[in-house]
């Protein structure tokens, strides 16, 4: 029971743009599941969907077997969101900010309290508790969003490009947050760093143009491309000949050639021979992610206005 | 787990009055002196002739000014700061949110209350009964700014065009309308006009229970039925319109 499960999910803006385009997979409810895709590949959409915000326009979801759009409130008991463009509250501290989290979820103040410094204190933050969210750094500020929702009963927690802006240094900081938040409970995120993805995911998806391209572990969907192997060569290096593969050029000038392990090698032997520098191994998530999205599919901008239901029962 | 709504409305007295008013005290000051600036204007220029009407005029901008504020409040929380995202895919509902929500912006403006209060008993002296039909049409005042606020604020995407609205909202309906002046002043046919205005009516009713105006009961009752009928059709108008979640 313990699964994501979409079927046939999409989502139109207005007449012409379709955000989603039947996505349909399922996936482990456990642990984290990063969603990796260009910018306006569907992701946000996506997210809020499941995350209850949005109404698709046609298809289902369920996760742990409660459907997204028929229970949603009975979801919304076990989800916590920090969505893309969350901001700390400026004029408020990261403990007041938890507290009132807390207490807006429905928990008892003293209880609230207790939970805001634990969460806080877990994510080193306990120094800074009571310090202005304005005041904080850019990271310490996403640190705070993220106390925010692991101190909540959640157990499921969508968390959209949770690290992007962030530095190098902070970003790493950041994963270990993310994989204390995972211990116990299901972490659903959107990335634009495949390397994030790499190190954190152990269910990845990968969207394109509204569709899902690739579901499951890394190295299962490493298990389903064309070439397994990866050969780069310095810029300028005479090519040797490649005939189940591919050559592309990057910008730098680097030369990579795709293929499969046995041709991979003998391309190898014959650039030691020629006393060619080269690197050699299995393809990586950035190799992967650009042989299944491909270049076919146009970076758009995401709609972040729709029309919205009546009701206040939302 | 069994889940408190009182904590859900304390919450956003927390967040939007109690958290706001200690670190940003200007928001108060401002609060403060925009009824209370009306106020002595009025008394200046009419030499002291419409006190009276001007401390009820600045109860009722008070109150009005209140949903205004509700309006841009839930509005920068809302797009800047994502906190409605946050709360849709929570247990916390949009009913306790925006009790909250109306309760914070009292409470904000209880500074600005407490004076016209303190002001309104030494120079209007109302009697209980006076008072009660006062607050009465006040707290109808109040309830049909908060569902005009509310309204606005879930269909507004951007915080400065919600700001404009509160400000162009509250000028027209309390500076323009006959809230701190009586209605007679203003002559025909473009005392019609202000009929088109909720804070008319509740205008008429406080200037005329505690004699400012001199109505028949036929008028004040049909000022009560407005009033109240409005309050009422905007409350169903915003629980059918207003957006928590979308589609």
């Amino acid at each position: 029971m313990d699964q994501l499960i979409t079927n046939g999910l999409s989502k139109k803006y207005g007449e012409k743009t379709e955000a989603l385009q039947g996505v349909t997979f399922s996936a482990p409810s456990s642990g984290i599941f990063a969603l990796i895709g260009r910018n306006g590949a569907g992701k946000t959409t996506l997210v809020r969907i499941l995350a209850t915000e949005l109404a698709p326009t046609s298809g289902s979801a369920s996760i742990n077997g409660i459907d997204v759009v028929k229970e949603d409130k009975k979801l919304r008991e076990r989800i916590a969101i920090v969505p893309q463009e969350a901001r700390t509250i400026s004029w408020m501290t990261p403990k007041q900010s938890t507290l009132t989290y807390l207490m807006w979820r429905g928990f008892e103040y003293s209880e609230a309290k207790k939970r805001a410094e634990e969460s806080l204190a877990r994510l080193k933050l306990d120094k800074v508790a009571d310090t202005l969210n304005r005041k904080l750094s850019g990271g310490t500020k996403r640190k705070a969003l993220a106390a925010m929702v692991l101190a909540s009963e959640a157990d499921i927690i969508f968390l959209d490009e949770p690290t992007t802006g962030l530095d190098p240094i902070s970003r790493k900081d950041f994963w270990g947050i993310l994989r204390e938040l995972a211990k116990d409970r299901f972490i659903f995120l959107t990335t634009h760093y495949l390397e994030e993805a790499e190190q954190l995911a152990d269910t990845l998806g990968i969207l394109g143009g509204g569709r899902l391209v690739g579901v499951g572990t890394v190295p299962s969907i490493r298990g389903r491309i064309r070439h397994q192997y990866s050969v780069k060569l310095p810029a300028n290096s005479p090519v040797p000949l490649v005939s189940q593969g591919e050559v592309t050029t990057g910008g730098n000038g680097e030369v990579q050639i795709l293929t499969n392990e046995d041709e991979a090698f003998a391309i190898s032997k014959k650039l030691s021979v020629a006393g060619t520098r080269f690197s050699i191994g299995p393809v990586s998530l950035d190799d992967i992610f650009f042989q299944l999205v491909g270049e076919s599919t146009h970076a758009e901008q995401e709609p972040t206005t729709t029309s919205h239901e009546g009701g206040w029962s939302g | 787990m069994r889940r408190s709504r009182s904590s859900q409305v304390v919450a956003s007295i927390l967040v939007n009055a109690v958290y706001e008013m200690k670190n940003y005290p200007i928001n108060l000051v401002n609060t403060v002196l925009s009824p209370l600036s009306f106020l002595v204007v009025i008394d200046f220029v009419s030499k002291g002739a419409l006190i009276g009407q001007a401390i009820e005029g600045g109860l009722i901008m008070s109150m009005f000014q209140s949903g205004m504020s509700l309006q841009g409040d839930i509005s920068h929380l809302k797009n800047d700061f994502k906190l409605q995202d946050m709360l849709v895919s929570s247990p916390a509902s949009p009913a306790t949110y925006v009790v909250g929500m109306a309760a914070s912006e009292i409470i904000y403006n209880l500074p600005a209350l407490a004076i016209l209060v303190a002001l309104g008993a030494i120079y209007i002296h109302p009697g209980l009964f006076q008072a009660f039909e006062l607050l009465a049409a006040l707290l109808l005042m109040f309830m049909t700014s908060i569902t005009i606020g509310f309204m606005f604020s879930t269909l507004s995407s951007d915080i400065v065009q919600s700001f404009a609205w509160s400000r162009l909202l509250t000028t027209v309906f309390t500076a323009i309308t006959p809230v701190y002046y009586p209605i007679t002043y203003i002559p025909y046919p473009f005392r019609y006009l202000a009929y088109f205005s909720p804070t008319t009516y509740a205008a008429e009713i406080m200037q005329n229970v505690v004699g400012f105006l001199q109505l028949s009961e036929s008028t004040v009752i049909v000022d009560w039925a407005i009033l109240g009928g409005l309050t009422a059709v905007l409350l169903v108008v915003v629980s059918r319109n207003a957006r928590w979640k979308e589609v």
